[in-house]
């Protein structure tokens, strides 16, 4: 698209999205973690949430509609776009969980665990999501719904020790315990998500090594932007899950904690 | 150093509650055997008996592992030992691992009982090194231990604990139970690709990762 002297192209649209996204987490969002000033009438994510969805909706567009067919799976190569964002989302969000249970073992902050539930639930929708997404790929390019490629099973293996996670969340009732379990078992479970990133490279199978590493992208440009276009569909999303998962598990932290002692009567004669 | 003794010392006490207490192990023995029977039976043809038998012997280790790290803390709970174990000025790494290497000898012990009797039961001769046969076994029993001596404490305190723990290991011990599986039984067939070696060092991979990250994080779950 050309405008006067301006050639927009999707890539910068794009970037410009992205770096948009970003300035809004940090500005708006950082200042909403303070709830005692909000800065918009409505929690922060919500924004951020409705506008993801509209990306995700003209990104599938796009990647339906105007994207180029792939040279060598066709059509099919289309399920990318979703594929591959969910795949990333799912290891983001299992990152994020290992790194939150991290800084509860250390800081014993209740918030921190609001974060591990959070992350964990969403990761595991996501990792379900890729799971499906993967199988309707697989089942055209490899003829099968499943294979025991070493990339496909560490993912399943990823995916069920955070269901594990989750399962030990649900078991255990005393809030200190649960908190503490669940992060050991979310750090433990998350050295599977680097084993799942490399597995491609580790052991050469039939999945296809990575195309977007730091040395440089294996993409076309004119495909490479709606898959970022998608990425960042999904991130924001992913986000808008994340928070309002979170306020969720606060407010339920905050009503498990046990009513506060009544203040003590004074008494005559008594000095404290 | 003081780690190291506190750490013999755990050993030499879990080893002794493990020989006074002999129904124990070898109910953990049973179980295996009928494991490994069990699946004998439900396998419709005898014929490839064979080729699963270093993976039958794997699944039978780790069903019959849930039942022994369960029980290693049942113990300790029953009688109060727990909170003994908790008042002496031993540290958590040294717990952990003097537990854990009790467990990984328990399973050891299994396994090699189990062996010649797989050998028998499946018809399935040992054509590879024995030495490195030993080493899977080692490594593997070592695999299953680690974070099942983690999870065996949170799950002895939790409700439930008998579901839990399955739960909790078998998709953390997944690659590791891969890896052995498919040594054991390149090693039972002959090895004439030498694809042993890089499996087993898979195992050791996983067997460094989780011994060390376990040791770390039992004395947070131990504080509890």
């Amino acid at each position: 698209m050309v405008y006067g002297r301006w050639t927009i192209s999707g890539g910068m649209i794009t970037i410009a999205i992205g770096l948009l996204g970003l300035l809004y987490l940090l500005v708006v969002g950082a200042l909403g973690l303070r709830p005692s000033r909000p800065v918009l009438p409505v929690a922060w994510e919500q924004p951020m949430g409705l506008v993801g969805l509209v990306l995700f909706v003209i990104g599938n567009a796009l990647g339906l509609f105007y994207a180029p067919a792939e040279r060598f799976m066709g059509e099919t190569g289309r399920i990318l776009y979703v594929h591959v964002p969910a795949a990333w989302l799912t290891m983001v969000c299992f990152l994020v969980a290992a790194t939150a249970a991290l800084g509860f073992l250390f800081s014993g902050k209740r918030h921190w665990d609001s974060v591990v539930e959070s992350a964990c639930e969403v990761g595991v929708v996501e990792g379900v999501l890729l799971l499906i997404l993967g199988s309707i790929f697989a089942r055209p390019t490899w003829g099968v719904w499943w294979s025991w490629d070493p990339r496909l099973t560490s993912s399943a293996v990823m995916m069920l020790s955070f269901v594990g996670v989750l399962l030990l969340r649900g078991i255990v009732r005393d809030p200190d315990r649960r908190a503490t379990w669940s992060a050991v078992a979310t750090i433990l479970a998350g050295v599977n998500v680097p084993v799942t990133y490399m597995s491609v490279k580790w052991w050469r199978s039939l999945h296809q090594i990575q195309s977007e590493t730091m040395k440089g992208s294996a993409i076309d440009g004119s495909m490479r932007w709606i898959l970022y276009f998608n990425t960042f569909a999904f991130l924001f999303v992913s986000v808008w899950f994340l928070a309002r998962r979170y306020r969720l598990a606060e407010a339920r932290a905050e009503a498990e904690m046990p009513e506060p002692l009544p203040p003590a009567v004074p008494r005559p004669g008594v000095t404290a | 150093m003081r780690t190291l003794r506190q750490t013999a010392q755990m050993l030499r006490k879990e080893l002794l509650t493990e020989w006074r207490q002999r129904s124990r192990v070898s109910g953990i023995f049973w179980f295996a055997l009928a494991t490994v029977l069990m699946v004998a039976f439900s396998t419709p043809e005898s014929t490839i008996l064979p080729r699963i038998a270093g993976g039958t012997l794997w699944l039978g280790l780790l069903l019959a592992s849930t039942r022994s790290l369960d029980q290693s803390y049942a113990v300790e709970h029953e009688h109060g030992a727990m909170e003994g174990l908790l008042l002496w000025p031993v540290e958590p790494v040294a717990v952990f691992y003097g537990k854990a290497l009790a467990n990984t000898a328990v399973l050891v012990g299994v396994a090699l009982a189990l062996l010649p009797l797989l050998v028998g039961i499946y018809d399935a001769p040992i054509h590879g090194s024995l030495p490195m046969l030993f080493l899977t076994v080692l490594l593997g029993c070592g695999a299953l231990a680690a974070p099942g001596t983690l999870y065996g404490l949170i799950t002895s305190q939790a409700r439930g604990s008998s579901v839990l723990l399955p739960l909790l290991l078998f998709p953390l011990v997944v690659p590791a139970l891969l890896a052995v599986s498919n040594a054991t039984t390149k090693i039972f067939e002959g090895d004439p690709m030498n694809q042993a070696p890089s499996w087993i060092a898979l195992v050791a991979a996983f067997d460094a990762v989780h011994w060390s990250l376990s040791a770390v994080l039992y004395g947070r779950i131990q504080e509890d």
